[in-house]
């Protein structure tokens, strides 16, 4: 029961470290301060889940969701180039309320608040990934394709634009470089690994509705890039196990169970304030969070 | 011929910042572009390079019209440029800014996936030339005022280019190192770089400048060499006032 458990946060872990370190790669290598990033996630979980339930092939399914939500990286980024800072975070919240809004009502399609239950666990080729440890596994070798691609991306000559881009954009454009376009595949960069998160998370799920994409996912994800650091790829990942397990530890506590997820919102909005105050760059940010 | 601007105009508002300018700039010279405070230089060199529109007029850079081109698209063309403050990547590093300044291809991103080191010899030769004594890993925010000048200056010349644009090159430095930035942009020119330098300091561009053109109020006021400038009576009016 305990080894289930532990497998259980192992997997939860795995996803959200793709989650968290691509949104570094576009909030903070680029400088995008994206809050619509759990739309990407949320649209990769229903494609996935539809197509397959559809009869498409899960690995099909799990790439579509990538490249459907990169799509709609493309899109986010082309109807927001001429915002920054603030506004372009309240544009791309913005992004993820109409996504969220879009689940909730397209009910012919995503049976709305109602949810999809019974999305099929995972089968490549002839094998299914049926047991929790399998599905550990697969998790695990998603998450470590995921962070060496995007490990190699920010190391490249590519990845320093992107933080070029961040820095100075008016600067980086006299040196002849568009940084409209490098914004453009930051993002969908960002915006595919979120999306085939969001597959992992629906098929081991096995249920998805739109209550897992809202408000309280994009406050979970934004707190473990805070406390990790802005543009710090380890920190990201350490962040993560952190932030997952920390709230775990309550349910060891004998509390109500109403309490319990009020509590977790607490508990991350305490840890991202004591970061605010006392690590503005987060645990192993290099640069500052303006 | 390398640059020509045509009855260029550029206003914001009611003001004339830019007023019908036209002139040519020599290749294989340093021409000065001098005037007081708000008298368009700026505005002009913005223009030119992309980050304002013109109203009405023409550029044409190398025989091409760039007029109301993208700055980046500009840039690619051949004209290297440096601002009045100077702009860093304050998180990157003296080699990560020439780098971005040298190569072309960096904006491909499955060509650099597994792009190795590049070779710094030509890093540490635009260094020397800019009399820049650090370390490439040192980041940009640890430099001094002074060397992020040259930094910005090491970063206009990495990159490919066939004119050099600078504003103010010299503002806010010491002079020694004000007289070093002069025997760097002359050890340039005799390289054969083109040239132009904005500045309002009419005293340092005498002795550096082949040709010089004065603006005031946004207008080309008059041009020409250096000797027959400091003693042209519109041009000592320009400064001191009537």
């Amino acid at each position: 029961m305990i080894n289930q458990y532990i497998i259980h946060i192992l997997i939860l872990i795995g996803i959200y470290i793709v989650l968290a370190v691509s949104l570094n790669l576009a909030l903070g290598f680029t400088g995008l301060l994206n809050l619509g990033h759990i739309a990407f996630f949320g649209i990769g979980a229903y494609t996935s889940a539809l197509l397959t339930k559809a009869g498409v092939p899960f690995i099909i399914a799990f790439l579509a969701a990538g490249i459907f939500a990169s799509i709609f990286g493309y899109l986010l980024v082309l109807v927001t180039r001429k915002l920054k800072g603030d506004y372009l975070a309240l544009a791309t919240l913005g992004f993820s309320f109409v996504v969220y809004s879009m689940l909730l009502n397209l009910t012919s399609l995503t049976r709305g608040p109602l949810g999809i239950p019974g999305i099929a666990k995972p089968s490549i080729l002839s094998l299914v990934i049926k047991s929790n440890s399998a599905y550990l596994i697969f998790v695990a070798l998603i998450t470590l394709v995921s962070c060496i691609i995007i490990y190699r991306i920010i190391r490249s000559p590519f990845g320093r634009l992107l933080e070029a881009t961040r820095d100075d954009e008016l600067g980086l454009q006299v040196l002849g470089k568009n940084t409209f376009a490098l914004k453009c595949k930051a993002m969908m960069i960002s915006a595919f690994f979120a999306g085939i998160a969001g597959s992992l998370f629906a098929h081991y799920i096995t249920f998805i509705d739109p209550g897992s994409f809202h408000l309280a996912e994009i406050i979970l994800v934004l707190t473990i890039v805070i406390v990790g650091g802005i543009a710090s790829f380890k920190g990201s990942i350490i962040a993560t196990a952190v932030i997952i397990i920390i709230p775990e530890l309550i349910r060891f506590i004998s509390l109500p169970s109403t309490l319990i997820g009020p509590l977790r919102q607490v508990i991350y909005a305490l840890m991202l304030i004591a970061i605010l105050i006392f690590r503005p760059r987060g645990l192993f940010g290099r640069i500052d969070l303006e | 011929m390398t640059l020509h601007l045509k009855n260029l105009s550029k206003h914001f508002g009611g003001v004339h910042a830019v007023s019908n300018v036209s002139f040519k700039i020599q290749e294989g010279k340093i021409t000065a572009i001098i005037g007081p405070n708000g008298s368009g230089k700026t505005t002009l060199f913005h223009t030119i390079s992309g980050l304002y529109s013109a109203d009405s007029g023409t550029i044409h850079f190398n025989s091409k019209e760039i007029t109301n081109t993208s700055p980046s698209e500009i840039a690619r063309l051949g004209i290297s440029r440096t601002f009045q403050e100077v702009r860093l990547f304050k998180n990157l590093t003296i080699k990560d800014h020439l780098e971005i300044a040298m190569l072309k291809d960096d904006e491909k991103l499955l060509k650099n996936f597994f792009s190795k080191a590049h070779d710094t010899s030509r890093m540490h030769g635009i260094l020397k030339l800019v009399h820049l004594n650090k370390p490439l890993e040192t980041c940009a925010t640890d430099l001094s005022y002074g060397q992020r000048k040259l930094l910005d200056l090491a970063v206009a010349i990495a990159k490919p280019h066939t004119l050099l644009m600078l504003d103010e090159p010299v503002a806010g430095v010491n002079p020694q190192l004000r007289k070093e930035i002069r025997e760097i942009l002359l050890d340039l020119n005799r390289k054969g770089e083109t040239i132009i330098v904005i500045e309002h300091d009419m005293n340092f561009v005498m002795g550096l400048a082949d040709h010089i053109i004065v603006m005031d109020e946004g207008k080309l006021l008059v041009e020409g060499k250096p000797k027959d400038i400091q003693d042209n009576r519109k041009v000592l009016e320009a400064y001191l006032g009537d």
